[in-house]
C-alpha cells in the first residue's frame, strides 16, 4: 500500500499526537466518563454486579443537608475570596505601577505568597490562628481583649480560611493587572491631565474599562481556583468544625478516602465538573470572543 | 539566605511620603509579615514564638529537629525526581502534540484541539477518585511516576507550544527540508530552538506547580519512598501530631527554601513566565 504525500503527513501528525492522546484519554476523558457512570450506579455487595439506579444517587445527595452546607460554603468561599483578591490585586498593581520608593521590594512582597505551596502557607497561618499560643490571640490578649477561636468557631472559621486564601492569591493576579497597566498608552493620562480629569474619574472612566479583559481573565482563574484548591483545609480545619469550612473537593476527598463511599464521591465530582463546565463556557464565549485559536 | 534586608532607596531630600506610598508600604508589610514571622519562629527557641525581643537568641536547633524527626532528605529527592521527570516528559509529549497541531493536516484537528483544551478545566485533582482507580490498575500507586503521569499530557503546554510554533515562518522549515532534514530533525533543529523562551516560561510555571502540588500526590502516595515535600510536610505538621511549632516552621522553611531562593534570584524570569503562561 502506498500513501500519497498528504496521507503520509496525516499519518505522521496522528503519530505525533498519539502519546498525548493516550495520556489524556487515560487521565482526563476516561475518568470523567467513569465518574459520570459511577454516579448512576450503586456498587454491588460482595462481588455482585453494580446496580443501575439512575438519578437516585443525586436524589440522595440533594437530600443530604451536609452537601448543601458544603456547597453553600464553597459559594461563600468564592464570594469571599474572588472580589477581595481581585480588588486587592488591582490596587497592588496600581501602587507598583506608579512612582513608589522601594518599588522592587513592594512588588516582591506582594508576589511572594504566590510561589509558596498552599500547605506551607497554611502552616504559617496556623501560627496566627491557633487558639492559645497563636499570634493573633496573643496580640488581642496583650491589648486586653479576649481571644477568638479563629478556626474552631463555626461562624468565624470560614472567614479565617478566606483571609488566608486572599493573601495567597492576590499577588498572582496583580502581575496580570500590572502587565495590562503597562500596555495602556501614557498619552491617555497626559490628555486626561490636560483636561483636568481627576484621578478617581480617570480610573473609573479610562483605566478600569481598559482593564476589563484582564479582569475577566483573572475572574475565570479565580473561579477555577475556588473549586480546585483545597490543600489548606488539610492543615487549617480539615473541613471542620462540623463542616463549617468544608468545600466541595475536600468533601469528595473525605467521601472517597475517609468514608470509602466512592459513589457519593463520584456524584459530588459530577457537580464540580458541571460548575467547571459553566466556567469553561464563560471563558470560551465571553473571554475568547477576540482571541483566535488559529 | 535573608529576605528581610532588601534595602530601600531613600530619597535624598526629606519629604513626607504620600498617602499612596504609605498605603502601598503598609500593604507590603502586611503581605510579607507571615513569611517574616515564619523566619522568626524557625530561627528562635520556641519560647520566643510570641514574644518579640530584638536580641532573642538565634538557633538552628529547630532545623536540626525537623531534619531528624522527618525524612526530609528523602522528600527532597522525591520532589526533585518528580519535578524533573514531569517537566521533561511534558516537554517531549507536548512538543510532539503541539507540532502536529501547528503543522500537520490531521483530520478533525480543530475538534481534537478543543478536546485537548477541556483539560484546562478538568484537572487530575478534580478526578481524584477515578484517577486513583486508574493509577492503581496500572500499578502506579505509591510511585513517583504515579504522581506525575496524569500531568504529562498538559493541555496548557500543548496550547502554549502550538501558539509559538505557529509564529515560526514556514520559510525556515523549507530551508531545512532542502538541506535534507526529515520531520523530526526539522522539529529539533528549527522549531525547538526558536521556542526556547516558551519552554523556559512553561518550565518555570510547571516546576513551581509540581513543587507545590499537594492533593493528588497525597492521594496516590502512602510511604516515605514516594512522598514529595508538600505531602511530607503536611503529614509532619498536621496539628494532631503535636509537633513543636518552632520545628514546624523550620520544616516549612526547609520545604519552601529551594523555590523561594530560586524566585528571589530570578524574580524577573518567574514573573515573566507566569505572565506569558497566563496571557494565552
Amino acid at each position: 500500500m502506498t500513501l500519497t504525500a498528504h496521507g503520509k503527513l496525516q499519518l505522521y501528525g496522528a503519530l505525533l499526537l498519539l502519546p498525548a492522546a493516550v495520556l489524556l484519554a487515560a487521565f482526563a476523558y476516561l475518568p470523567t466518563i467513569m465518574t459520570v457512570i459511577n454516579s448512576l450506579f450503586l456498587p454491588g455487595f460482595r462481588g455482585e454486579p453494580a446496580e443501575f439506579v439512575g438519578v437516585e444517587n443525586y436524589q440522595v445527595l440533594f437530600d443530604d443537608p451536609t452537601f448543601w452546607k458544603v456547597a453553600r460554603n464553597n459559594l461563600l468561599y468564592a464570594l469571599g475570596t474572588i472580589p477581595t483578591s481581585i480588588a486587592l490585586a488591582l490596587g497592588m498593581a496600581l501602587f507598583v505601577n506608579g512612582k513608589l520608593p522601594g518599588r522592587g521590594f513592594v512588588r516582591m512582597a506582594y508576589f511572594t505568597p504566590t510561589i509558596l505551596p498552599m500547605i506551607a502557607a497554611a502552616n504559617i497561618w496556623m501560627f496566627f490562628y491557633a487558639p492559645q499560643i497563636g499570634l493573633f490571640n496573643s496580640l488581642l490578649e496583650a491589648l486586653g481583649f479576649s481571644g477568638v477561636n479563629w478556626l474552631g468557631n463555626p461562624s468565624v472559621a470560614l472567614g479565617s480560611v478566606i483571609v488566608m486564601s486572599v493573601w495567597k492569591e492576590a499577588g498572582f493576579f496583580m502581575i496580570f493587572y500590572l502587565a495590562a497597566l503597562q500596555s495602556i498608552p501614557p498619552e491617555l493620562k497626559e490628555a486626561a491631565d490636560l483636561e483636568g480629569t481627576g484621578r478617581w474619574s480617570f480610573f473609573w472612566r479610562v483605566t478600569f474599562p481598559l482593564l476589563m479583559p484582564t479582569t475577566l481573565f483573572v475572574l475565570i482563574n479565580a473561579l477555577i481556583n475556588a473549586v480546585r484548591v483545597v490543600d489548606h483545609l488539610f492543615i487549617l480545619t480539615k473541613g471542620g468544625p462540623n463542616n463549617a469550612t468544608n468545600l466541595l473537593l475536600y468533601y469528595v476527598y473525605e467521601n472517597a478516602f475517609s468514608f470509602f463511599d466512592r459513589t457519593t464521591a463520584a456524584t459530588i465530582t459530577v457537580v464540580i465538573l458541571l460548575v467547571l463546565a459553566v466556567v469553561a463556557t464563560l471563558k470560551f464565549t465571553i473571554l475568547d470572543r477576540r482571541t483566535h485559536y488559529q | 539566605m535573608n529576605t528581610t534586608t532588601t534595602t530601600v532607596p531613600r530619597s535624598r531630600h526629606v519629604s513626607v511620603p504620600s498617602l499612596d506610598t504609605m498605603a502601598a508600604w503598609l500593604l507590603a508589610i502586611i503581605w510579607v509579615f507571615p513569611l517574616l514571622y515564619a523566619f522568626w519562629a524557625a530561627f528562635h527557641p520556641s519560647e520566643f514564638m510570641v514574644s518579640f525581643e530584638l536580641f532573642a537568641p538565634l538557633t538552628l536547633e529547630n532545623f536540626a529537629d525537623a531534619w531528624t524527626q522527618a525524612p526530609f532528605a528523602r522528600y527532597y529527592l522525591n520532589t526533585f525526581a518528580l519535578v524533573t521527570g514531569v517537566v521533561f516528559a511534558q516537554f517531549v509529549v507536548c512538543t510532539l502534540a503541539a507540532f502536529a497541531f501547528a503543522r500537520f493536516p490531521v483530520p478533525g484537528k480543530n475538534v481534537l484541539f478543543m478536546l485537548v483544551l477541556i483539560q484546562l478545566f478538568v484537572f487530575p485533582e478534580v478526578l481524584i477518585v477515578e484517577n486513583y482507580r486508574i493509577a492503581s490498575g496500572l500499578g502506579l500507586i505509591d510511585t513517583i511516576t504515579g504522581i506525575g503521569l496524569p500531568y504529562v499530557a498538559s493541555a496548557f503546554g500543548i496550547f502554549l507550544l502550538r501558539q509559538t510554533f505557529k509564529t515560526i515562518p514556514r520559510e525556515l522549515e523549507d530551508a531545512a527540508r532542502i538541506e535534507g532534514c526529515n520531520w523530526l530533525e526539522i522539529l529539533w533543529k528549527v522549531y525547538v530552538p526558536l521556542a526556547k523562551p516558551t519552554y523556559l516560561a512553561y518550565g518555570l510555571v510547571s516546576i513551581s506547580h509540581h513543587w507545590n502540588n499537594f492533593l493528588w500526590p497525597l492521594v496516590v502516595t502512602n510511604s516515605v519512598e514516594s512522598r514529595p515535600l508538600t505531602v511530607g510536610l503536611g503529614v509532619f505538621s498536621a496539628p494532631e501530631t503535636g509537633v513543636n511549632w518552632a520545628t514546624v516552621s523550620a520544616a516549612t522553611l526547609l520545604s519552601i527554601a529551594p523555590l523561594l531562593v530560586a524566585f528571589l534570584l530570578f524574580q524577573r524570569q518567574f514573573v515573566q513566565s507566569f505572565l506569558r503562561a497566563g496571557i494565552r
